[in-house]
């Protein structure tokens, strides 16, 4: 008789999940070690060290930019309020479907018109600089915004790594599609993809980031990696980023494609340039408030003394 | 069924209607509207109106699946009524939160005789939400929907029909069907592409809609079938 029939192994045989796991990062870290010892012969640090866990506390050293005045939006806000449309369309649906996203083992992979062109382990990203603390305004282009404190480096770090040749005019970030752990709703064409001027990219604004409040980033806010371009609409900044491609031509983006009427490839936050539904002249902010103020949209996110000057002399109606 | 079963059913049927009431309010009182409050009471709103607005659309549908059911039309009027209490939440929403204008600060104002600064706060939020009726689609139809129900609310009540008449009562109260579509078009046009969240209500209110014609084809060929027997 099959049923009642006694398991083959006793179940003090199992191995314990934390052995188990560390055997796995034994061999991946193993694997990598050596892929990485073989290829790494810039200033990364050599090893996968599979040390940070999700959601474990980042060291940071303060970042050179001098936080906003506003009160910080509450992390239990920031993260289960999220528009990351891979797992699911309602702002809730990331932060209830994001669990499956596996951040370990990730690489990112840097590719197209640069002299470096590699595959890098994210804990040697991680490790690359010195993590800055960056609390920055977050706006949506739905017209709600946050105050955030992000945790990165400057993007043009990882961008004077991987030496771009001279005729590269744009990045392009690619986000992961992988619908073992994603739903991957349909009407969109996977992978989510986003991208930047090349000045933009370089410009010590935009951050590499890795975590928030001090903390690994949680998987609905992109984790592993993402960037935060903050004078920007929120979708411009990719999350869980595993390309970075160099090219001559202006990329196309996801929500550019889907209607370009609407979400133009720059998306500066505008407060005088409207989307075609709604006013962007103001915004909900979402604090420690019950019920989020309104309040008036700055140019450029409040950003205008740092970026303007890289849109001199283009109609930013037209370029929206 | 009798009147008195009726009357017992109406005031469960509204008691359950309550309870949606009931939940936002719980949810507020405990400060779980989510991250953005103003969001979520605007998307339960406008749900609750399309809900409310689609059950009374099926009361005719289902009525005609047998003639034991007529006494369903008794509860119609009260579900119409029900989707027009949620829009006109859904429209207060709009006018004193979406809009911009400062709630909690207008009643903190008002506790201390400061009617200077709700009238300062009004008169900064009102130029939005004109530019957004004469500029903005999704806000105009659904402006439109809620005129529709405000007017069928308004002669909503028996002597309302006397006065007007059956007839012309009854081609005015035809609008529902208007007001039900410009309620969906309002959903779809506000999503961003690719959201597909307004596809469930759009397939319901399309079988109601369709199972007008479908039903009574469907009486017409039992009529039919009667006759040829008694034949």
């Amino acid at each position: 008789m099959l049923i009642g029939k006694a398991p083959e192994f006793k179940s003090s045989d199992i191995t314990p999940r934390e052995k188990f796991l560390n055997r796995r990062n034994l061999i991946f870290g193993g694997l990598a070690a050596a892929g990485t010892a073989y290829e790494w012969h810039k200033k990364m640090p050599p090893l996968y060290t599979p040390s940070v866990e999700a959601s474990s506390k980042l060291n940071t050293v303060p970042g050179k930019f001098p936080p906003v005045s506003d009160a910080i939006t509450p992390a239990g806000k920031a993260t289960s309020y999220n528009n990351f449309y891979e797992f699911g369309t309602d702002k809730g649906d990331p932060k209830a479907n994001a669990g499956k996203l596996r951040v370990r083992p990730w690489t990112i992979k840097i590719e197209g018109l640069c002299n470096n062109p590699k595959t890098v382990d994210i804990d040697a990203l991680l490790k690359f600089k010195p993590l800055e603390d960056r609390t920055y305004r977050f706006r949506c282009v739905e017209a709600w915004s946050m105050i955030i404190p992000w945790v990165g480096y400057p993007l043009a770090e990882l961008i004077k790594f991987a030496d771009p040749k001279p005729q590269a005019k744009f990045v392009e970030f690619t986000s992961l599609a992988d619908r073992s752990q994603m739903e991957l709703p349909g009407g969109f064409d996977w992978p989510y993809k986003e991208g930047l001027r090349m000045d933009e990219a370089m410009h010590p604004l935009a951050l590499l980031t890795f975590g928030s409040y001090g903390q690994t980033l949680e998987n609905q806010q992109g984790a592993p990696v993402r960037v935060i371009v903050p004078w920007k609409y929120g979708f411009k900044s990719a999350k869980s980023i595993v390309k970075i491609r160099f090219t001559d031509k202006q990329p196309e983006t996801t929500w550019n494609d889907m209607a370009s009427n609407e979400y133009g490839f720059y998306s500066n936050v505008n407060p005088t340039h409207n989307h075609p539904r709604w006013s962007q002249a103001h915004e909900r902010r979402i604090d420690t408030s019950v019920f989020p103020k309104t309040i008036a949209t700055l140019p450029f996110n409040g950003y205008g003394n740092e970026v303007a000057s890289l849109y001199n002399g283009m109609d930013l109606n037209r370029y929206f | 069924m009798s009147n008195r079963t009726i009357r017992i059913l109406k005031v469960l049927v509204f008691l359950a209607a309550l309870v949606p009431v009931a939940g936002i309010i719980w949810q507020f009182q405990t400060n779980n509207l989510g991250a953005d409050p103003v969001n979520t009471l605007t998307h339960e709103t406008g749900n609750w109106t399309v809900y409310m607005l689609l059950a009374s659309l099926a009361v005719t549908p289902f009525r005609r699946l047998s003639p034991k059911l007529a006494w369903l039309i008794r509860f119609r009027r009260m579900l119409g009524l029900w989707a027009f209490f949620w829009a006109t939440l859904h429209f207060l929403t709009y006018v004193l939160l979406f809009s911009g204008f400062d709630l909690p600060g207008a009643f903190t104002a008002l506790r201390a005789g400061d009617l200077h600064t709700i009238v300062a706060d009004w008169k900064a939020v009102w130029p939005t939400m004109v530019e957004d009726i004469q500029k903005r689609r999704f806000i105009q139809v659904g402006m439109l929907a809620y005129v529709i129900l405000l007017a069928l609310a308004v002669t909503s009540p028996q002597w309302m029909l006397r006065k007007m008449g059956g007839k012309s009562w009854q081609t005015l109260h035809r609008t529902v069907y208007g007001a039900a579509v410009l309620g969906i078009i309002h959903y779809w046009w506000l999503v961003k592409k690719g959201n597909h969240a307004p596809m469930k209500d759009t397939v319901v209110l399309a079988v109601l809609l369709l199972a007008r014609p479908a039903t009574k084809w469907l009486q017409e060929w039992l009529a039919e079938r009667r006759k040829l027997a008694a034949a």
